[in-house]
């Protein structure tokens, strides 16, 4: 390790203990009241009963389970229907300009708000949920993938044409792999959106998942609840990351030299 | 009039290009049209190496795109082997100005695309290309992506790329514009060796005329745009013409180049006109021969 990442790293836990000690601190201290603000230590607390004795819906791992279950789901769901439906609308110009519109006017749309709807339509289980995040994750992952095929070198796309490819072989061979990088560059942003939409949906209605945790804490006015739960979405959000880092330096291990630092940020 | 020795007497037919009465109008984004080529007439026998020169937008490149088929004529007939070209011209390969390798795949999958299109067993495909990179000096390289090779080399795969295929035409524009003298004369001198082992017929854009009288066995002169056809030129310059460095020392060289590039001149002075305000003809003549 050069000493620059060292000097980065001692910084980076610098900071992590001054803003949790400066919040245990001034809440202990009672400056700020810890039952509006909670408490690192109570946070902990509650996080580790619920590790130890379960929730008021389980346990905390049937909790987490279900909420990664509909996320993960949400996410490949809609990952393939933005890469599919991207990807025919970048080829097919026709068809572009007659949804062009359409499309807009959906993606102007609070789509969380049709969780609502999802939760209806579909019952207070994992469906509704899954559904709900898929929609966030596509218009992502759309847009992108779109975009990447509009951008596709249209001398690549002749070349292959000359070398006697059909469409199909055009798409897979040049069209899909240049377009992977803009669509791995969504990925990071959309395995966001398909935990929001996760959770927004156990909020809305469900039986089990963190936002059921967080929505139950909020009725006991638990502010370490809500900070617990908080935290663990976050801490799976980190590892998701983490793993498709990994699927982006392997999909894309063919470039020069890596930019996922900037993503990083 | 073909003026060459050692042709080979059974070239393949479907090698003759023709292009009578070509017109090519675009459509610019402001909504004029923008004629580039007008009224074209070029006949490119099978097995011949014909080099175009002509200055900067002169529809160079896109005569070469209305023979691969991958753009239609808006008047006149362009014809492959006697047949009108109707989408991709089968039998043709294409060497771009710029790479067209695809950075993602290896040098190995690179040549071995054109064969896979074309329904070959994986296996069989990546023997032939591993076959033709050794051919190109490439051996060892197989398994390097595009990024990891100089100007040369990728100019290299493009080339084993193009002519895995076996192609009846090649063609070629300003393939090797980009690059450094050197490398340029050892490129020219490869492909007049590969081009001989199977002889494509060949159309070569350049802007060079050196490089142009060099390798072919006919040069034309193209006019500022609108382009069409302003002169042709016999190369009668013998074949193997051996190093395309040395042949330009020749006494007969010397007498066409003088011969072309008086043709060539005006051409290149009313487009540098047209592009620039008050111009010195002396940095003309410069600007291009350099």
């Amino acid at each position: 390790m050069t000493r620059r990442k060292l000097a980065i790293l001692v910084t980076q836990v610098f900071v992590l203990i001054l803003v949790f000690g400066g919040w245990q601190l001034f809440t202990s201290l009672k400056i700020v009241d810890p039952f509006f603000f909670g408490q690192p230590s109570g946070i902990v607390r509650t996080a580790w009963q619920w590790v130890q004795h379960g929730t008021n819906q389980g346990s905390i791992w049937l909790q987490i389970y279900t909420t990664m279950e509909e996320a993960v789901f949400g996410f490949l769901i809609g990952v393939a229907a933005g890469i599919v439906v991207g990807v025919l609308l970048g080829q097919f110009r026709f068809l572009s300009e007659v949804l062009s519109p359409y499309i807009k006017a959906v993606n102007a749309l609070p789509r969380i708000v049709l969780g609502a709807l999802f939760v209806i339509v579909l019952g207070l289980g994992i469906s509704s949920k899954i559904v709900l995040a898929a929609f966030l994750v596509f218009f992502v992952v759309f847009f992108n993938a779109y975009q990447g095929v509009r951008e596709v070198d249209g001398n690549l796309v002749n070349n292959a044409r000359v070398l006697g490819a059909s469409r199909m072989q055009v798409i897979r061979n040049v069209v899909l792999p240049s377009a992977m990088t803009w669509i791995i560059a969504s990925l990071h942003v959309a395995f966001g959106f398909a935990v929001i939409g996760a959770v927004v949906g156990e909020v809305l209605g469900a039986q089990h998942g963190l936002g059921v945790l967080i929505t139950d804490s909020q009725n006991n006015f638990n502010t370490d609840g809500i900070f617990a739960g908080m935290i663990i979405i976050g801490l799976i959000a980190l590892i998701a990351e983490w793993l498709i880092s990994l699927l982006e330096r392997r999909l894309l291990a063919w470039r020069p030299q890596m930019s996922s630092e900037a993503s990083a940020v | 009039m073909r003026s060459n020795t050692g042709r080979d007497p059974q070239l393949h037919p479907s090698g003759r290009i023709e292009l009578a009465g070509v017109t090519k109008r675009f459509q610019t984004p402001g909504g004029a049209p923008f004629t580039a080529l007008r009224d074209v007439d070029l006949t490119v026998e099978p097995g011949e190496f014909c080099a175009v020169v002509g200055p900067s937008g002169c529809g160079k490149s896109t005569t070469l795109t209305l023979v691969a088929g991958l753009d239609r004529a808006s008047e006149g007939t362009v014809a492959v082997g006697g047949q009108p070209v109707a989408g991709i011209t089968r039998g043709t390969s294409f060497m771009f100005q710029t790479d067209a390798l695809l950075p993602w795949k290896t040098v190995l999958g690179n040549v071995a695309m054109g064969p896979l299109f074309h329904g070959v067993p994986k296996k069989a495909a990546l023997t032939d290309a591993r076959d033709w990179l050794r051919m190109v000096g490439l051996a060892g390289f197989e398994d390097r992506h595009p990024h990891q090779l100089s100007g040369g080399m990728r100019k290299r795969v493009a080339l084993a790329a193009a002519l895995i295929n076996e192609p009846s035409i090649l063609l070629m524009d300003e393939p090797f514009g980009a690059l450094d003298v050197q490398t340029k004369a050892i490129m020219s001198d490869e492909l007049l060796s590969l081009w001989d082992q199977s002889k494509p017929s060949v159309i070569f854009v350049t802007h060079d005329l050196e490089e142009a009288i060099a390798l072919a066995d006919k040069v034309v002169v193209m006019t500022a745009g609108p382009g069409t056809v302003k002169a042709v030129f016999d190369i009668d310059l013998p074949r193997p013409r051996g190093s395309v460095q040395e042949i330009r020392f020749g006494q007969r060289f010397t007498e066409l180049h003088h011969e072309i590039w008086e043709s060539l001149r005006d051409e290149v002075t009313r487009a540098y006109a047209r592009t620039s305000a008050p111009a010195s003809p002396v940095a003309t003549v410069e600007g291009v021969r350099s």
